[in-house]
């Protein structure tokens, strides 16, 4: 059977036991994973997965309970529907239930790419091959991964939808006693990740991070690299933009306040790069403005808290949604306008499909400063305007102190540099830092943005955060290496 | 045709593929969550999964496959496919692998439970939640959740080497949170802990735990959080409740002692260890009071199994002993490369995810006093409890934990309340600093540890009880 089939069978399945004013919707998805990780510079785990799962949710005699199961089978199916059934009739009544999404139309997914879908394990492996042969004899690891997702969706409001989608992301860092030096790229096909200019990015990283010097606790501006500022988009995500967190008084956002840097735009943008064309409730998904030039302008709802803020769903509908919110999972920062002599320079071009990793290898030297501290002269140019700041290239292990001021601790992670007169001069040790990520952004705070985005993949595919690099006024860093 | 049937038609494929090494876990997992939000009931999800994973070891490379079917042709293409892997891994190559001995075992083992926690029925599971998240609203939270999780799993291993291993395990457990909201922050309070507690145990844990009871103090002490005076910054003796200390050593013992982050397999993710495998046995980790040990056995804890997940029985060993760092969570072939004798700490999420070095139950021996006694013997500090956030770095020594609440100790006495309670230090310093720990040992479950590429949750039990430490950094904040 395929997905829309099974979708279908699973619908047909509650109207015969259920009865047809009962309101059901299923969402089948078939996903092929596969991840070759590396380290010490040898390939340690392999893993692949092929799986189906099929996810019901019926709402009869005004009670609502949800289901999912791994058997596709007619017994399966069957089972899955009963049990979902039966919880249901024993479920507390359900006031706010917000209906089944209508009859929409679903544009298709723009990202598929046959290779990638299929991809061998030996095209994973080769790319690893590359990245450790580019770091030059330093330790590697990391991982390399593709995607391949197909799915369907079918409601009893006679609304249907498609989707597939791909992904590949390679991820690894160099290390030279201690010192790490990173490189990640997230691309829509896996001939777009080249292992060896990721390797080479890595490895000068990790050996301009070597012999760090501690530095004193304190406020220092700072440039922070695409994958630093990937973490404060998903931390903005999952407590700012969640439309539940915001119905609850929990969350920062204010629609209509400048809250942030009039330099700062964010969009939510899933089908710039791979994901489904619709959500969990077969909600279109669609580009959604949370940040126009500082003014919050929205957050994401699922058809829940769409319902209970009267603003309907964004296409946000997502599994865990009614306990933990819908949340936006691909976020794009907008890059400064590029300028005509910066055309071509950039490194990672993710919008124009290039590498994340050119500049370690093409147009990213830098005239003075630690060789290999600075990536790509998008970076260079933010730079230059630093009388004495920080560079940093990755957050780590960020958690959050109090929610609704987002004031978030965390670490530096994989190569801090001290910035005097527009180069970086020395490595720093590792930082912890306590600051409220709005704050940190907001008006008058951001010093600069890159022109030239990179794609930063997350821990689960499909999710992904892009941004430039990004310079700003101040960061709290509370504690050195030392304690 | 039996899941061992199946299970052994995966490991021949993997051997006739040219695997010198193959297990497989066949797995189905019944999963059940509700949810209540301010005495309604939010969500409820039932889930099953059945599948099976093939790991192959072909000359010193390893491959993994996993499917959700449990067909004869499924198994086999598993297998074929998981040495398929393995080979495209030698284009990398390691050093040679080898494996601890595990003797082969044919046995089956099933965790306690008294009152099958799946067969509750739903509506008195959902009466519960309503009935306590409603109480914290009439008590002046803004916002009352309440969550009970339920796990029950059925594993059937097979290996190369003459494996046969099912088992059952029945884990779940609960818990209720009160937030208040403020001008500009929240506070939170939560029973028994940030998620509640969890344990390999029947519904009988959820029953104990008696959730209502506690409803109206947790939503009372929420909204006087957001009126408390700030916890003071500076260095001052710290004492930590229990559910707090398990979190410390999950972060600042428990993952550091895991063998494939001191062997670097985790360094691009998880991270690496501080721990040198060269001072195993005579590094000074804590204090004399700290007795730590790797146990699952222990009757009831969420970390507690018969065999792991690569068909090792559950034995208990020291991890620190008397300060002294004397052992490792350890999986066959990273004990081996090691020079280690002893694995019996592998573990996976589920049928679709590689088994790897995990935590079981990592906690702490009892020791001398009571929490009343450390408290009377402290004339300046700050006593904290329940876990708010938690951070610490990819070599697990520089931490910064908060709290939900504080209570200045003033001359031997409890004083007043403090919000936003945070401490940060260094893993050693901080725990040979430990100078009075108490007899009151809970076996906290953490049932939300994040390990692994592609990610995998795994269930951790921690023994702990009150502690006191001296002259710590507090009152962290922006």
């Amino acid at each position: 059977m395929t997905e829309l089939e099974i979708a279908g069978r699973v619908v047909e399945l509650i109207r015969r036991l259920a009865g047809p004013d009962a309101q059901a919707e299923a969402v089948v998805t078939r996903a092929d994973l596969a991840l070759t990780r590396f380290a010490n510079s040898f390939i340690h785990q392999n893993v692949a997965e092929s799986g189906v799962g099929v996810r019901l949710r019926v709402h009869v005699d005004g009670r609502t309970a949800a289901g999912s199961g791994s058997l596709v089978d007619d017994d399966g199916l069957r089972a899955l529907v009963e049990r979902t059934l039966a919880a249901a009739r024993l479920c507390p009544p359900d006031p706010a239930w917000p209906g089944l999404t209508p009859p929409s139309p679903i544009v298709a997914s723009a990202v598929f790419d046959e290779s990638t879908a299929f991809a061998e394990p030996d095209e994973r492996a080769a790319r690893v091959r590359d990245f450790v042969d580019a770091v030059g004899g330093l330790e590697a690891a990391g991982y390399c991964r593709t995607s391949y997702r197909s799915g369907a969706f079918a409601n009893s409001a006679g609304h249907s939808a498609l989707g597939r989608t791909t992904e590949a992301a390679m991820d690894g860092i160099a290390r030279i006693g201690g010192s790490d030096g990173v490189a990640r790229h997230c691309a829509d096909r896996l001939a777009d990740l080249d292992g060896a200019a990721l390797g080479a990015r890595a490895a000068a990283k990790a050996r301009a991070a070597a012999d760090p010097v501690e530095l004193p606790p304190g406020r220092y501006e700072v440039v922070l690299e695409p994958a630093a500022v990937a973490d404060l988009l998903q931390n903005l995500s999952w407590y700012g933009f969640n439309g539940k967190r915001y119905a609850e008084r929990q969350s920062f956002a204010e629609p209509g306040a400048e809250q942030f840097d009039r330099s700062v735009t964010l969009v939510d943008d899933p089908l710039h790069g791979s994901a489904f064309p619709y959500d969990l409730e077969g909600s279109p998904r669609r580009a959604l403005t949370l940040v126009d030039a500082g003014t919050t302008r929205a957050v994401a709802h699922d058809r829940r808290s769409g319902a209970e803020l009267g603003t309907g769903s964004t296409g946000h509908g997502m599994i865990g949604a009614s306990t933990f919110g819908p949340t936006p999972r691909n976020i794009r920062l907008l890059a400064a306008p590029a300028s005509a002599d910066a055309a071509g320079g950039g490194v990672g071009a993710a919008a124009t499909g290039g590498t994340a990793a050119g500049g370690a290898t093409g147009g990213g030297s830098v005239a003075t400063g630690v060789t290999g501290a600075v990536a790509d002269p998008d970076t260079a140019e933010l730079l230059a305007d630093v009388q004495r700041g920080l560079l940093v290239s990755d957050f780590w292990y960020t958690r959050v102190l109090d929610p609704k001021s987002l004031v978030i601790t965390g670490l530096t992670r994989n190569g801090v540099w001290l910035v005097e007169d527009g180069v970086p001069t020395r490595p720093v040790r590792d930082f912890r830092f306590t600051e409220s990520y709005p704050r940190a952004l907001g008006p008058g705070a951001v010093l600069g943005l890159g022109r030239w985005s990179v794609r930063q993949p997350d821990r689960i595919d499909g999710v992904w955060w892009e941004a430039p690099p990004v310079r700003l006024a101040a960061w709290n860093f509370t504690g050195g290496a030392s304690g | 045709m039996t899941e061992f049937d199946t299970a052994s038609a995966a490991v021949q494929a993997a051997l006739d593929a040219g695997a010198r090494y193959a297990d497989v876990r066949v797995m189905h997992r019944r999963y059940e969550s509700m949810s209540a939000r301010n005495g309604d009931i939010e969500e409820l999800t039932q889930d099953e999964s059945v599948g099976l994973g093939v790991r192959a070891l072909v000359g010193s490379s390893w491959g993994f496959h996993a499917v959700p079917e449990l067909s004869d042709a499924a198994a086999r293409d598993a297998g074929r496919r998981a040495a398929r892997i393995a080979a495209a891994s030698a284009r990398v190559p390691g050093p040679p692998v080898d494996l601890v001995p595990s003797e082969p075992t044919v046995a089956s083992w099933s965790s306690g439970c008294a009152v099958d926690p799946l067969g509750v029925p739903l509506s008195g599971k959902g009466d519960l939640l309503v009935q306590a998240t409603g109480t914290i609203r009439e008590h002046g939270a803004d916002l009352a959740e309440g969550l009970y999780q339920i796990w029950d799993t059925a594993k059937w291993f097979v290996s190369s080497e003459g494996h046969r291993i099912d088992q059952r395990i029945r884990e779940c457990g609960g818990g209720i949170s009160a937030t208040s909201i403020g001008d500009g922050e929240t506070q939170r309070r939560s029973y028994p802990s940030y998620r509640g507690q969890y344990g390999t145990t029947g519904w009988e844990l959820v029953t104990s735990l008696d959730l209502a009871a506690h409803a109206a103090r947790i939503a009372e002490e929420s909204r006087e959080l957001l009126t408390a005076p700030e916890c003071p910054a500076g260095e001052t003796d710290l004492i930590l409740g229990g559910e707090q200390l398990a979190l410390q050593i999950h972060e600042s013992v428990g993952h550091a002692i895991e063998l494939d982050r001191i062997l670097g397999w985790e360094a691009a993710f998880a991270g690496t260890s501080w721990l040198d495998l060269g001072q195993l046995g005579t590094l000074r980790y804590g204090s004399e009071l700290m007795n730590v040990t790797i146990d699952p056995t222990i009757p009831g804890a969420l970390g507690s199994f018969g065999y792991d997940d690569e068909g090792s029985p559950a034995v208990r060993r020291d991890a620190v002993r008397e300060g002294r760092w004397v052992g490792v969570l350890a999986g066959r072939d990273s004990a081996a490369v090691a020079g280690l004798d002893y694995g019996g700490s592998v573990r996976a999420d589920g049928w679709a995810r590689l088994p790897m070095v995990r935590m079981t139950n990592v906690g702490l021996e009892p020791g001398p006093h009571t929490l009343d006694e450390i408290i009377a013997a402290t004339d300046d500090g700050v006593l904290m409890d329940v876990n708010r956030s938690w951070s610490i770095d990819d070599k697990r020594l520089n931490f910064q934990f908060g709290c939900e609440i504080g209570w200045e100790v003033r001359n031997g006495r409890r004083g007043r309340m403090l919000r936003n309670p945070t401490y940060t230090g260094i893993g050693p310093l901080f725990w040979r600093s430990m100078d009075m720990l108490s007899a009151e040992i809970v076996p906290w479950g953490t049932p939300n540890c994040g390990k692994g590429q592609p990610g995998q949750t795994g269930h951790t039990g921690h023994p702990a009880a009150p502690a006191r430490f001296r002259n710590v950094r507090v009152g962290v904040r922006a």
